[in-house]
C-alpha cells in the first residue's frame, strides 16, 4: 500500500503528461506537413487556420455538438438498456436465448451503415433515425458481454448460494447479476466509444443539424478548416463521454480490482 | 454452554448417514454401495488420493449433486435441506460485499433480516470484528478463510460439510485456522476432505480412508484426546504414523 502511495504522484503525472505530449507533437507534425510540404490549404489546413474556424463558427459547432451529443447519449440509454434486458432474457430462459441469438448474430451481418438510408426514410431527418442508429450499434456489445457475464458465474458461488437455500431469483438477483457487472460495464466501454459513429452515420445521411451535417456541408463547400475544426469538437466529446462513463463505472464498481496497475506497471 | 459458534439448539445434532451411495462418472465406477455413518456431533475426516471421488462424495451429501443410487439422511429422520452448511476449498467470499455481508450472506439469500449482532460476535470469535466493513479484497487468506469460516458458523446448521477448507493456507495461518475450526464446531456432525495427515489427526475424531478403483472406505481410525491436538502430541503422532501407512500402502 505505501509503495502504491509514494507512486502516485508520478504516476498521476505520467497520465496526465503522456497524452499532453503526444497531442503537442502531432500538432508540431501536422503544422510542420501544412507549411512545408507544399500541400494546398483545401486538402490540408494548417492548425491556426482550424482554431480560427473553431473559434469564429464556435457558434455553430455548439449547437451542432449538443445534437450529436444528445443523439448520443439517448442512444447510448436506450441501447444500453435494450441490450442489458435482452441479455438477461436469455439468461433467464434458454428457449429466449435460442430465439433471440440468430437475430443478435444477423443484426450484426447487415452492416450499420447499409441501413443508414432506410433509417432516415422510416424514422425522418429529425433527431429519432439517429438514436436509432447508435442503439444499433451499441446493442451488440453490452447485450454479448452482458449476457457473456452472466453466463459465467463462477460455479462455486451459485453452488454456495444454493447450499444456503437461495431461490432462482435470489440467484439471478445477489449472485450473477453482481457477478456480471465487471462484464457489462466492459461492454458499456465499447458502446461509449463507438455511440458516437452512429449518430454521425446517420447524420450523414440526412439531417438538418449535428456535427456530422457540419463535416458534410463544410466538405461540400470545401471549407476543410471548418471540418477538421467539426472532426477535433467530435473527438473531444467522444474522449470526455467515455472517461465520464469510465469513472462513472469505476465508482459504481469500487470493488473491482484496479486495472491500473495492470496497465501501468511503471 | 451457549457461547456464540455453538449450537443455538441445545439439544444434540443427529448423525448423518451416507447409505449405499454409487456413482459412475464419465462411464467408470467410482464408488459403489458406499456406506458412512457420521456418529451425531463427532468430527469425521475423510482422506484419500486425489480423484478417488472424496468431493463427489461430501457433494452427494450436501446435496448438490445425485448420486446413481443411495440416499442421505439425518439420524433423526427430518429432512436434510436447510440443515447443512458446506464449506469449499476456496473461501467463496463475493468480492462486492463487505465482510459482515459476507457472514450473513445466508440470510440475505433467503430473503430473511440478516442478525449483524451475532455476525459481529462470529467474526470476533475469527478475529476480524474490527474489519466487518472491509472488502474481502483487502484481506489475507488468512483472513479471508476466517471469514468463510465465520460465515459457516452463521449459519448455524447441525451438519457442517468442508471440502479441504484450509488447503491454501501457509504452514502457520492453517495452524491458526485449525484451532479455531475445532473450537467452533465442536458439538456439530462434520465431515471434512483433507490431504494432510496432520491437519487430519489434528481436528478428527475419527479419520476414514477413501482408495481404490471402485473406492472404499478402509477401517475407521479413533484419534484420542480433544481437538485440537497438539501437533506434537504422541498419540497424534502415532496416529499419524498409522494414517500415512494407510495412505501409501
Amino acid at each position: 500500500m505505501s509503495g502504491r502511495a509514494t507512486h502516485r504522484p508520478t504516476y498521476r503525472a505520467a497520465r496526465v503528461g503522456r497524452p499532453l505530449v503526444t497531442l503537442g507533437g502531432l500538432l508540431l507534425a501536422w503544422w510542420a506537413v501544412s507549411r512545408f510540404a507544399g500541400i494546398p490549404a483545401y486538402l490540408l489546413p494548417d492548425p491556426g487556420s482550424v482554431a480560427v474556424a473553431l473559434w469564429t463558427q464556435r457558434t455553430l459547432l455548439a449547437w451542432s455538438t449538443l445534437t450529436t451529443l444528445t443523439e448520443t447519449v439517448l442512444g447510448l440509454l436506450i441501447g444500453t438498456a435494450l441490450g442489458g434486458l435482452c441479455a438477461l432474457a436469455m439468461v433467464f430462459s434458454g428457449r429466449i436465448r435460442r430465439w433471440l441469438m440468430p437475430m443478435l448474430l444477423l443484426s450484426q451481418a447487415v452492416p450499420v451503415f447499409a441501413l443508414a438510408p432506410l433509417l432516415v426514410l422510416w424514422f425522418g431527418f429529425g433527431i429519432a433515425s439517429k438514436v436509432v442508429m447508435a442503439v444499433l450499434v451499441i446493442f451488440f456489445p453490452v447485450a454479448a458481454s452482458f449476457a457473456d457475464g452472466l453466463a459465467r458465474t463462477e460455479t462455486g458461488w451459485l453452488e454456495l448460494a444454493r447450499t444456503m437455500g437461495a431461490s432462482p431469483a435470489s440467484l439471478l438477483l445477489r449472485v450473477r447479476l453482481p457477478a456480471a457487472l465487471p462484464a457489462f460495464a466492459s461492454g458499456l466501454r465499447v458502446a461509449t466509444a463507438v455511440a458516437p459513429i452512429g449518430a454521425v452515420i446517420g447524420e450523414w445521411v440526412g439531417a438538418a443539424s449535428g456535427l456530422g451535417y457540419v463535416m458534410l456541408n463544410a466538405n461540400a463547400r470545401i471549407q476543410t478548416d471548418l471540418m477538421f475544426a467539426a472532426l477535433l469538437v467530435l473527438a473531444t466529446m467522444t474522449v470526455l463521454l467515455w472517461t465520464l462513463v469510465d469513472r462513472a463505472l469505476r465508482w459504481l464498481l469500487y470493488w473491482v480490482p484496479d486495472a491500473q496497475d495492470d496497465r501501468h506497471p511503471a | 454452554m451457549n457461547a456464540v459458534g455453538q449450537p443455538r439448539d441445545h439439544a444434540a445434532p443427529p448423525s448423518l448417514r451416507l447409505l449405499g451411495l454409487s456413482l459412475r462418472y464419465d462411464g467408470r465406477v467410482l464408488f459403489a454401495d458406499l456406506s458412512l455413518t457420521i456418529e451425531a456431533g463427532r468430527f469425521v475426516v475423510l482422506l484419500g488420493p486425489s480423484g478417488v471421488g472424496k468431493s463427489s462424495l461430501l457433494r452427494i451429501a450436501a446435496g448438490l449433486a445425485a448420486p446413481d443410487s443411495g440416499r442421505v439422511e439425518a439420524g433423526d429422520g427430518r429432512p436434510l435441506s436447510g440443515r447443512i452448511a458446506y464449506m469449499g476449498q476456496q473461501d467463496l467470499l463475493f468480492p462486492w460485499a463487505s465482510v459482515i455481508r459476507n457472514v450473513t450472506l445466508g440470510d440475505r439469500l433467503r430473503g430473511a433480516r440478516p442478525d449483524h449482532e451475532r455476525a459481529l460476535s462470529l467474526l470476533e470469535r475469527v478475529g476480524l470484528a474490527d474489519r466487518a466493513a472491509a472488502l474481502p479484497a483487502e484481506l489475507s487468506g488468512g483472513m479471508r478463510q476466517r471469514v468463510a469460516l465465520a460465515r459457516t458458523l452463521y449459519e448455524d446448521r447441525p451438519f457442517v460439510l468442508m471440502d479441504e477448507p484450509f488447503s491454501a493456507l501457509d504452514t502457520v495461518t492453517r495452524s491458526r485456522v485449525q484451532d479455531l475450526a475445532a473450537e467452533l464446531l465442536s458439538g456439530r456432525t462434520v465431515l471434512m476432505i483433507t490431504h494432510d495427515p496432520l491437519e487430519a489427526c489434528r481436528l478428527g475424531d475419527v479419520l476414514v480412508v477413501l482408495a481404490g478403483s471402485p473406492a472404499t472406505l478402509g477401517p475407521p481410525i479413533a484419534v484420542p484426546g480433544a481437538a485440537p491436538r497438539p501437533p506434537d502430541d504422541p498419540e497424534l503422532l502415532r496416529t499419524q504414523g498409522r494414517l500415512m501407512r494407510m495412505l501409501t500402502g
